[in-house]
């Protein structure tokens, strides 16, 4: 098992934000964690990459305990994220800006990421010598795609890739994330997009206000009648 | 007060007369100013990392200059003396940031501050018992013959300011432009989440920043103290004349710490001259105030520290 975690707890303060989390992600997987607004998906994803206090609980990262591993320790570890709006390095370069994704990487590494990159981005190339922060929101989000594959993730975590996307640029990120899942990197999917999010799962779980509520497959959540309900606009 | 601050010598009411005395005043504004372009850049380097304004930069200044004064005197020639002093307040600078801010980590900006001062309040105690309460002179780098520059005059040592502030933006320009750890820098200061996300070690970088700034402190302090003469309480004074011209450039710009601080200095010493020198000290507060009132993000500051 790649990723385990186990009864997960966090808060923000007193209020507790996730209440005892269970969830797997095998190697290979796509695992897609959909739930309204403020039901913990992105606290769940911090307290995964170490940026966020957590309360109860362990997490296991092949197979070793990692609950209170620092956060660059993570990302040596493989386990990456591509955060919630962004979070591009605006007045660097958007090469500056992948160069950092491999922060903890050899020079041989980035230079062969950044190759990888450019190649899944084409338009990266183009401004590469651009301050990120003039690039379009779409832009950013393929920068941001990047920088985290600049890590060599093992263990990609992804939060709302496509929000604020026009729908041309979210099928183009969703291509992405199919052609990363081919690629065989394993992924933590989470997206406002419920639908395109299950479509493309292997499996899924529902949050709901720091609670695991449902888990299935994919295909099996896209027909259940309360996420229809509640999440398909159905 | 030390000489090179006061007007040059009586002379005629010439033209010749007053563009030289002009040229005088620019030379020392600009040595002076230097000094405090070194400080407001230190205080820009910490604010950046951590938004923490650290009052006790001044001492570190401090240190450099006492530090020195105390191996020299040991008969050590400066080229040991000097790098010694300025690694024992990188030294200080790496222990505030150890045993001071990264225990009251998470703490509220204003704590911190409230912490730096503290460790100011200490550090210039330390050094009162450490030295005494003398003013300390150190013997110029190389001889004090005063040399001729467009009909005013310049000490060797003012040289040395000028030439060393210059490496040093030099250098810090290549630094944060060139390297990676001096990207991971910015982007920490930026923002602080996704350096955590692609691995960059912030607390590190909190420490390190630390530890330049000392240095860079340390640097101004050693250049300086033989032309104002350095004593426990020097950085009082040069660190709120440091903190004014990071006010007036924008704190957290480099290049901001630079400008303003040459301003500053040539300010300073232009209205000492032409107005009075009893408003030599209060014209640091005066600008600082009007920034603060009028440009809160100064000449290049872009608020949230954009760039160093
Ligand atoms: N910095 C914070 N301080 C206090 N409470 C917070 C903070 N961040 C989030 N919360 C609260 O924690 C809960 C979970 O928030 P979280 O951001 O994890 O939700 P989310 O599922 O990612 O929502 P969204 O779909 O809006 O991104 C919410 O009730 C939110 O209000
Ligand atoms: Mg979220």
């Amino acid at each position: 098992m790649m990723l385990e975690v186990e009864g997960l707890g966090s808060h923000y303060g007193r209020i507790p934000a996730l209440k005892g989390i269970d969830l797997h992600v095998g190697a290979g997987e796509l695992v897609a964690l959909v739930g309204a607004n403020g039901a913990g998906k992105t606290t769940l994803l911090r307290a995964l990459s170490g940026v966020q206090p957590v309360s109860a609980g362990r997490v296991r990262f092949e197979g070793a305990d990692i609950t209170t591993a620092v956060p660059d320790k993570r990302v040596r570890l493989g386990i990456v994220q591509v955060p919630e709006g962004r979070q591009v390095f605006g007045p660097l370069s958007v090469e500056d800006n992948l160069r950092l994704g491999a922060y903890l990487r050899s020079e041989a590494e980035a230079a062969q990421g950044l190759e990888r990159v450019y190649a899944m981005f084409p338009v990266l190339k183009q401004k590469r010598r651009e301050p990120a922060g003039a690039l379009s929101g779409g832009q950013q989000q393929m920068l941001a795609m990047g920088r985290g594959l600049m890590a060599l993730p093992k263990l990609l975590l992804l939060d709302e890739p496509s929000m604020g996307l026009a729908p041309k640029l979210v099928e183009e990120i969703f291509a992405c994330v199919r052609a990363l899942k081919a690629d065989s990197t394993t992924i933590f999917l989470v997206d406002q997009n419920a639908r395109a999010a299950l479509a493309v799962a292997d499996r899924a779980y529902v949050l709901e206000t720091g609670r695991v509520v449902l888990a299935g497959s994919g295909a099996e959540l896209l027909e259940d009648e309360q996420v229809k309900e509640a999440y398909l606009g159905l | 007060m030390p000489k090179q601050y006061s007007a040059p010598g009586s002379q005629g009411k010439g033209e010749r007369d007053m563009s030289a005395q002009f040229m005088q005043y620019l030379l020392t504004g600009l040595t002076v100013g230097a000094i405090y372009a070194l400080v407001a850049l230190g205080f820009s380097i910490i604010f950046n990392a951590s938004h923490v304004i650290n009052f006790a930069q001044g001492e570190f200044v401090m240190i450099g200059g006492m530090v020195t004064m105390s191996l020299a005197g040991t008969g050590l020639p400066y080229l040991l003396a000097i790098p010694l002093a300025v690694v024992a307040a990188a030294l200080v600078g790496l222990a505030l940031e150890k045993f001071a801010v990264e225990p009251a980590r998470g703490a509220s900006v204003v704590t911190l501050i409230i912490i730096t001062i503290g460790a100011s309040i200490f550090l210039r105690g330390l050094a009162m018992l450490v030295w005494d309460k003398k003013l300390h002179a150190l013997k110029p780098f190389t001889g004090d013959t005063p040399i001729a520059v467009a009909g005013a005059t310049i000490l060797p040592q003012s040289l040395w300011v000028l030439g060393v502030t210059l490496v040093i933006v030099l250098a810090l320009t290549w630094f944060f432009s060139r390297t990676l750890f001096g990207k991971a820098i910015l982007a920490t200061s930026h923002n602080r989440l996704a350096a955590e996300l692609v691995g960059i070690n912030v607390r590190m970088v909190l420490f390190f920043s630390f530890g330049l700034s000392a240095a860079l402190g340390a640097i101004a302090g050693i250049l300086i103290a033989p032309i104002t003469l350095t004593s426990y309480d020097v950085g009082v004074m040069l660190g709120l004349k440091g903190f004014a011209a990071a006010i007036l450039g924008g704190l957290g710009s480099g290049i901001g710490a630079v400008i303003g601080g040459l301003a500053l200095g040539v300010a300073e010493i232009m209205s000492a001259g032409y107005l009075s020198s009893a408003y030599k000290d209060a014209i640091a507060f005066v600008i600082m105030l009007a920034v603060l009132f009028f440009m809160p993000s100064g000449l290049f500051g872009k608020r949230g520290g954009e760039r160093i």
